[in-house]
């Protein structure tokens, strides 16, 4: 990287925004423990849920050493509000029923996992470490979600109905995770450009969806606006019960 | 709350290599693939594994506890199988 200090600011928004998409759904997952179907899907949602939070902590570890102003990866997570949030819409809607969780995680982790794999040779080497750790998780949580989406989709009526119903209600928000990245990072090599990885997600995606006898929604309308912090009303509610105890007992440990 | 229609499956993981697969416990999971990730995400997460086998539980013939006497109380008066009656040169070291 040839002029770092100049691009300290746009990798540092860079890091948060991965660090949040991270994050929510690291704890939409942990919102399982305790509900799921059975016993084994309860520790492999946990499991997704746990690398995630761990993808999030280095991220946001990241961030706060380039914002250099005393903040720790804890204060990023507990102490921002909704809006200073800038996670996908899509990862922040509510769990929903079983399908809904593996589709999301389809979706997304189809998308990230490529998004890792290119980070591996990014010219940052703080996030080609944190890249290549990430992709070994995030190509597990690939090949676990479209497991279960094969199967949900050409199990029984019910299922097939129920995770087609997730696939249309999910797919307005597939779009944002396509928006481009910061053109001096990606011109820089630092990140890959989203956009470009569209075509090998479509697919990646339309195998799977085969695979699993479900229609694949038209590209509509895209929903949009979680990377400027405008959300639905569901982060709120989750951040609220995410971050009560640290404002609550601020500083508070184990 | 499992549903019984779900088939069970016998878990063995290889923890090293050279050791062999060992016994660790089952899953339920609906076929072979859905097994082996059941059993990656219930039985590896402390880095316990480096391969693992899944066996339906209903491939296993077990014996009948029933011929437990018949079976393996011969053995206890046959102490002379177990290797303790020789005298181990110094030389072999640790066997």
């Amino acid at each position: 990287m040839s002029q770092p200090d100049l691009l300290n600011p746009a990798l540092q928004a860079l890091a948060l925004r991965r660090a949040d998409d991270a994050l929510v759904l690291g704890h939409r997952l942990s919102e399982w423990t305790g509900h799921a179907p059975m016993l084994e899907e309860e520790m492999a949602l946990a499991n997704l849920a746990l690398d995630l939070i761990g993808q999030s902590r280095a991220l946001y570890a990241l961030a706060a050493d380039l914002e250099g102003a005393g903040r720790d990866e804890d204060a990023l997570a507990y102490l921002r509000t909704e809006r200073e949030y800038s996670n996908l819409l899509l990862l922040e809607l509510p769990r929903g029923d079983f399908a809904v969780t593996i589709v999301r995680q389809f979706l997304y982790a189809s998308f990230v996992d490529r998004w890792w794999r290119a980070g591996m040779t990014s010219t940052d080497a703080r996030l080609a470490a944190i890249a290549a750790k990430a992709e070994k998780e995030t190509a597990y949580h690939v090949r676990h979600a479209a497991e279960w989406l094969i199967r949900l989709g050409d199990g029984t009526a019910e299922s097939h109905s129920r995770a087609q119903h997730a696939l249309d209600r999910l797919w307005a928000y597939t779009g944002e995770m396509f928006e481009p990245e910061d053109a001096e990072l990606v011109a820089a090599g630092v990140c890959v450009d989203p956009p470009s990885l569209r075509l090998a997600w479509n697919h990646d995606v339309d195998a799977v969806l085969m695979a699993a006898t479900l229609q694949r929604p038209r590209d509509g309308w895209m929903q949009t606006g979680g990377r400027l912090g405008q959300h639905t009303e569901h982060l709120g509610h989750m951040l609220a019960e995410m971050q009560h105890l640290q404002r609550s007992h601020p500083g508070a440990v184990w | 709350m499992s549903t019984p229609a779900i088939p069970l499956w016998e878990v063995f993981i290889r923890s090293r290599n050279g050791l062999s697969h060992r016994h660790v416990g089952s899953v339920h999971a609906a076929d072979v693939t859905m097994a082996l990730q059941a059993a990656r995400d219930v039985y590896t997460r402390r880095g316990e594994g480096l391969s693992i086998w899944v066996v339906p539980s209903a491939a296993i013939t077990a014996s009948d506890p029933a011929d437990k006497e018949m079976l393996f109380e011969p053995t206890a008066s046959k102490i002379y199988r177990h290797p303790t009656f020789y005298d181990i040169p110094d030389e072999v070291g640790h066997m």
